[in-house]
């Protein structure tokens, strides 16, 4: 049985076809085959989440999946998820409160966070902070210590919230 | 830190899997991979061949046949979390989800993965045995059923057969009189515990009978302790904690002694639960 | 919510029109941070870049008796295997000494181990392959014959005589003590009403730095020139030892720092397998890269914080402090990590204890041991978080054996604010601090009475809250006397360089880095209020010893108090120079205007005058036009060295609310507070950020964090899963309050923020869970990290 194998896919919107080896990860796929670095690697073991992207609409620790395992996925990076303006409002809001400091573990933190506010979005909602900082605990932060991410995705629910009841009414 | 080289194929059918698994004895099944794949990174574990199983139908699933819970081996812990049956038909698996990792890990990893993985402190194998539940599994032989109590036989070690794939648990479904408990003890939330205690029972008046205790985090599998069973189901907690006889080993995280302790903390906790009035 | 609000400009110099000093202005590279497309070294590929991976000892001592690299060599993928021995002729080994720590010692230290592994994790052989797969496929062929030897483990037994020695030409496993003994002791504790001895422990633990470390180095043969991309916080340090080691000249060195993707004191070290790196691509001829794993990092990157300390206080009933004693033992494996020593911690823990209060008694051991375990050196906060636990520790117990409150006792021993300047007795020169101004604003924010009574109503529910401080004094801005004295080539003075391009926009080049501190940020402040252009105008280059003035970096809170006050200068003489030609072009005294908005202007009235842009036309394109003889200067550069003290201190204290459970033994952190004095404040939301971190980092070694060693030497716990960092949802929400006392050295009056969190948050963290299990009678709990064990054992409940 080959080592190697082809995968046909889609990232951020875009058909890719690549031939990759069955052993690399999802995340060393997106940085080193696509040149999207900007999935991190942190720890390769499942705890960090820096490497945390999107498959399939969910989010998943990229360290954790093989690339060939993704053969017919739909993969989101941050880069996909910036060009798109999905996050644009949550990506302001960690600027303005300065969450975060050398921004390795931001793309996987900002995906994470997007994936809570999606679900506060669906059960019209709004999370707490301790909802908040529970969800977040998959994605380790060195230098912030939490409190200014927790500070503006707080804040990116609350807009999103008002947003919502504006549009309703 | 990158995996040793390996095979990989993705297969469509169970004995297509289980015939794979006869061709090549190094072979490993991969289905939510959230614990697999960190060892292979790591090469504690190097595969000659990873056999995917996430693309045969119809195993995942959760669904109720009377009295009786079936829940599909690749069922990804999201789905139970999420899921209006288990909350009302198993509510222990309910109350134990949002311990399990964190929201990526819960998104990919699977329940049938997390029995047949078996660590000895991690959550669902000893909900499984506080429910009594069953493992079904098939192989070269066709389908069989496992009791739960003939399942866990050592460290990360269970009855399923080299050939063989765990295909779906099954769990008695709940019903009025159905008690459940469950607390862990985790320095940080989200880790394995530094011990944790699933408990099930039936209301009987306004005592309890059929109690069962499944320990995890304090030996090599799930571990029940019957002496404190029979004296909750008398009524007496206090007889209960000191009928504890759990003899774990001293870990990275806690001592014996503090583990023995915590046990005895969770069995106060876990039988208030199973004392309240559940829904 | 709380959102930071902005300080007042503190100094009448500051107070420029537009001025960004004191404004919480967000920083100008998040916004590619956010998006992904920040650029880490582990993002970086070069053309013909191979990979290494290095096998690494599995024993902590042991001999290498022979080693077999012919299956690796032929495997796929494989450019190269090379040994200790081969890369030994490629660069020379070090040694981590500094003069002025009287007496260090420590043995040379090569790339890759020659003849003896000396801890677990230590590199024995490399491999340098395609990609970093092939390179640890390989690693896995190499055959390697080890005769282990004794391993020295304990620091309390490394100086036994029937413990072996590690270095044999050093004659023992000492590698630095100093006794320090101030004013008299002995009769200060005759004369006390009361004396508290404690032995605290700190655990050993680590950075983890979200992005490992990693390096690309690339030896150009035909230019003869080494370029070397690093997450490092010292790039200019880093080019003098890659030159020193290679025998080259420092020109033939670049060294490019990106994003770092964290550092902490972590990469500011030299470490064996980045050196080897180097070498390897000196050998080469090609560029290699290596980025350390989660689990190589674990054992390679540098620990700290591995202290035993016997502390000894005296106070009398009135609740004066009478005199200080410690005793510290520290083990430090089994190298001094160059350039900076492994003594400087302890030297520290030294320096710093009682260093908050105005007690004339002290005296103080430390010795500093090898062993065999992955080396220790200098971490966020160096010396601090232990001097501040052994102090602040001490005081506490001491007041709850007199019966005084917490508050009331530092009260009455910290330096006064108006007695300033000060020496503390282990010699510390203070400028000017505010202890009790900020105790007093800390006793407000956390409306102290309520809680206590808070604390009270809830004792009898069963509930058991604790109420911890910590006072403390933080080492930053360092003048020479922290490296440079003892004949380390790591430059204390920084600079900058500001350029006015032929549009009008200023560059600050700048030998401070970046490493998410907000450096760029605070450097773009100071040049567009000291040269009066808005913000967005600045575009800031750092880590780049090619483009940038001879700096230090960033460490030791240094960036804002030094680099911050060179870049305020350099923005200030460009504005002169932009001025004189205004002053040409407008026939006008340039002492009559100004440069407000990007705009020149009339000084007095504030009329406009002239566009930046249309000086920079005139100036670049036309000074055919300008006066006969008249150069445009549209080029300044600044630099600033602290020569008034040898650092500028500063001063804070932190409170922490917590819950013990008493059953289990697990703490919950309810909230966290911290009034510091970091002088001006130039940008309150990066101060305010890096207290939190710190503060967070800091709880981490008092409940989470430790490098678990068995007595072989092997650590038990090098993975994220089982080394225990803090997460979000154990963390406290944590509010900052300000003092603001100026340093005099500088015009801007700016010291550093960046370690005060993580100085005062274990001692804060261990006050608090004593003060919650007091009324139980619970032994007091010294040893960090307080696991739930330790606390069920201090309440005899294991």
């Amino acid at each position: 049985m080959s080592m190697d194998m082809d995968i046909t896919l889609t990232v951020n919107g875009e058909a890719v076809s690549e031939r990759v080896e069955a052993r690399k990860t999802l995340v060393d796929f997106v940085r080193e085959d696509l040149g999207l670095t900007g999935s991190h690697v942190g720890c390769e073991h499942g705890v960090c989440g820096a490497c945390t992207m999107r498959v399939d609409g969910v989010i998943v620790r990229g360290c954790l999946m093989l690339a060939v395992q993704c053969d017919g996925a739909v993969v989101e990076t941050i880069e996909g998820l910036s060009d798109s303006g999905e996050v644009a409002d949550l990506q302001a809001a960690f600027e303005q409160r300065n969450a975060l400091q050398c921004g390795y573990c931001t793309p996987g933190m900002l995906t994470a966070a997007q994936e809570l506010l999606q679900q506060a979005q669906a059960n019209n909602a709004v999370p707490s902070r301790e909802e908040i900082r529970e969800h977040i605990s998959g994605n380790y932060c060195r230098c912030t210590g939490y409190h200014a991410i927790v500070d503006a995705v707080e804040s990116v629910a609350q807009e999103r919230s008002k947003a919502r009841a504006g549009a309703q009414s | 830190m990158k995996p040793a080289p390996f095979a990989y194929k993705k297969v469509r059918a169970l004995d297509e899997a289980i015939a794979l698994m006869g061709e090549n004895l190094d072979a490993r099944l991969l289905a939510g991979g959230q614990s697999l794949m960190a060892t292979l990174n790591m090469r504690l574990s190097a595969p000659n061949l990873l056999i995917d199983i996430n693309g045969i139908g119809g195993l995942d699933g959760i669904a109720r046949n009377g009295d009786t819970i079936e829940i599909g081996a690749l069922t990804r812990h999201v789905q139970a979390e999420r899921s209006d049956t288990i909350a009302r038909y198993a509510p222990l698996i309910a109350r134990a989800m949002p311990f399990i990792g964190h929201a990526a890990i819960r998104n990919r990893g699977t329940l049938g993965g997390s029995i047949a993985f078996a660590d000895p402190a991690a959550e669902l194998p000893a909900c499984l045995l506080a429910l009594d539940g069953e493992v079904t599994a098939q192989g070269p032989k066709g389908k069989r059923s496992i009791r739960t109590s003939d399942y866990f036989k050592g460290l990360y070690e269970t009855a399923l057969g080299p050939q063989e794939i765990l295909t779906a648990i099954r769990l008695p479904a709940a019903d009025g009189n159905t008690r459940t408990g469950f607390a862990e003890l985790a320095r940080r939330h989200g880790d394995y515990a530094i011990v944790g205690l699933a408990a099930s029972a039936r209301a009987d008046g306004k005592g309890l009978k059929d109690v069962r205790l499944a320990y995890f985090g304090v030996g090599n599998t799930p571990l029940r302790a019957t002496k404190s069973e029979a004296a909750l189901a008398g009524g007496d907690v206090d007889a209960a904690v000191a009928a504890l006889d759990l003899d774990p080993h001293d870990d990275i995280q806690a001592s014996a002694a503090v583990k023995k302790h915590l046990a005895g903390v969770l069995l106060r906790r876990v039988a208030a639960q199973l004392m309240e009035r559940q829904p | 919510m709380k959102i930071t609000p902005d300080s007042p400009p503190v100094l009448s110099a500051l107070d420029r029109p537009n001025s960004y000093i004191g404004r919480a202005v967000p920083r100008p590279n998040l916004h590619r941070l956010t998006q992904g497309r920040g650029q880490y070294v582990s993002d970086v590929t070069l053309p013909r870049m191979t990979h290494v991976a290095f096998l690494r000892s599995p024993h902590a001592h042991a001999r290498i008796v022979s080693i077999a690299t012919e299956a690796a060599k032929k495997a796929p993928g494989v450019v190269a295997v090379v040994t200790g021995a081969e890369l030994a002729k490629v660069m020379t080994p070090w040694v981590g000494v500094l003069t002025h720590l009287k007496g260090i010692k420590s043995a040379p230290q090569y790339p890759i181990a020659v003849d003896r592994a000396c801890w677990q994790g230590e590199a024995v052989c490399a491999v340098v392959a395609k990609t970093r797969a092939q390179a640890e496929d390989a690693c896995e062929l190499i055959d390697i014959v080890y005769e282990e030897l004794p391993a020295v483990t304990d620091p309390e037994t490394a100086l036994d005589a029937a413990t072996p020695v590690i270095h044999e030409s050093l004659g023992d496993n000492i590698c630095f003590e100093r006794k320090l003994d101030v004013g008299e002791v002995d009769k200060a504790f005759a004369a006390s009403d009361a004396v508290v001895e404690a032995t605290f422990v700190c655990g050993r633990h680590t950075g983890v730095t979200t992005e490992p470390r990693a390096i690309i180095a690339d030896w150009n043969e035909g230019e003869q020139r080494l370029t070397v991309y690093q997450g490092t916080q010292a790039p200019h340090m880093m080019q003098n030892l890659f030159a020193k080691h290679l025998d080259l000249s420092e020109s033939q060195v670049r060294v490019l720092t990106k994003d770092v993707g964290g550092s902490f004191g972590i990469k500011v070290h030299t470490y064996a397998d980045e050196m080897a790196t180097v070498a390897l691509a000196r050998l080469l001829k090609r560029p290699v890269k290596f980025v350390a794993d989660r689990i190589e990092s674990f054992v390679t990157d540098i620990h700290a914080r591995d202290h035993r300390i016997k502390g000894k206080i005296g106070v009398t009933k009135d609740g004066v402090i009478t005199a200080f004693e410690i005793d510290d033992l520290t083990g430090i494996g089994p190298y001094s990590v160059y350039p900076r020593t492994s003594g400087i911690e302890a030297n520290q823990v030294v320096n710093l204890t009682g260093g908050p209060y105005n007690c004339p008694n002290y005296r103080a051991q430390t010795r500093v041991v090898f062993q065999n375990k992955n080396v220790m050196c200098q971490y966020r906060a160096v010396g601090h978080p232990i001097a501040v636990a052994v102090t602040e520790g001490l005081v506490e117990l001491a007041a709850a054996k007199i019966g005084m409150d917490p508050l009331e006792i530092r009260r009455r021993n910290l330096f006064p604010d108006d007695g300033y300047p000060a020496q503390t007795a282990s010699g510390l020169k203070l400028e000017q601090l505010s202890h009790h101004e900020a105790l007093a604003h800390l006793d407000t924010m956390i409306n102290y009475a309520g809680l206590r009574a808070e604390q009270k109503a809830l004792r009898e529910k069963h509930i058991y809250r604790g109420i911890g401080f910590a006072s403390f004094i933080e080492v930053t801005n360092p003048s020479a006397a922290f490296y440079g004295v003892g004949g380390a080539r790591i430059t204390s003075q920084d600079g900058a360089t500001v350029k006015l391009d032929a549009q009008g926009l200023l560059t600050i080049h700048s030998g401070v880095t970046e490493q998410g501190q907000g450096t760029e940020a605070v450097l773009a402040q100071c040049v567009a209020s000291s040269f009066g252009i808005s913000m967005d105008r600045v575009r800031v280059v750092t880590g780049d010893t090619d483009n940038t003035p001879y700096g230090g970096g960033t460490w030791a809170s240094r960036a804002a108090g030094i680099g911050g006050e060179a870049a305020w200068q350099a923005g200030k003489a460009l504005r002169g120079n932009v001025l004189a030609v205004a002053g040409a072009m407008l026939q006008a005294r340039p002492e009559d205007l100004d440069i407000r908005d990007g705009v020149v202007v009339d000084k007095a009235t504030g009329a406009e005058r002239l566009g930046l842009d249309e000086l920079a036309r005139v100036a670049y394109f036309r000074p055919d036009t300008l006066p006969p003889g008249f150069q445009a200067e549209l080029m300044a550069t600044r630099h600033y060295v602290p020569r008034g003290w040898p650092f500028a201190f500063t001063n804070g204290i932190q409170a922490s609310y917590l819950e013990v459970d008493t059953d289990t033994g697990f703490v919950k952190l309810l909230r966290h507070w911290c009034v510091e004095d970091c002088g001006t404040i130039i940008n309150p939301q990066l101060v305010d950020e890096q207290i939190r971190g710190g503060v967070v980092q800091g709880i981490g070694a008092a409940l989470f964090e430790q490098c678990l060693y068995d007595e072989r030497g092997q650590m038990l716990n090098g993975n994220m899963a089982d080394y225990l960092v803090p997460m979000a949802v154990e963390m406290p929400d944590i509010d900052c309050g300000h003092v603001v006392s100026p340093t005099a050295d500088s015009e801007l009056g700016a010291k550093g923020a960046g370690e005060a969190g993580t100085a005062g948050a274990p001692a804060c963290i261990m006050n608090a869970i004593n003060d919650a299990l007091r009324p139980l009678g619970a032994a007091p709990l010294t040893d960090m990290p307080f696991t739930p064990g330790k606390i069920l054992a201090a309440l005899g409940k294991i």
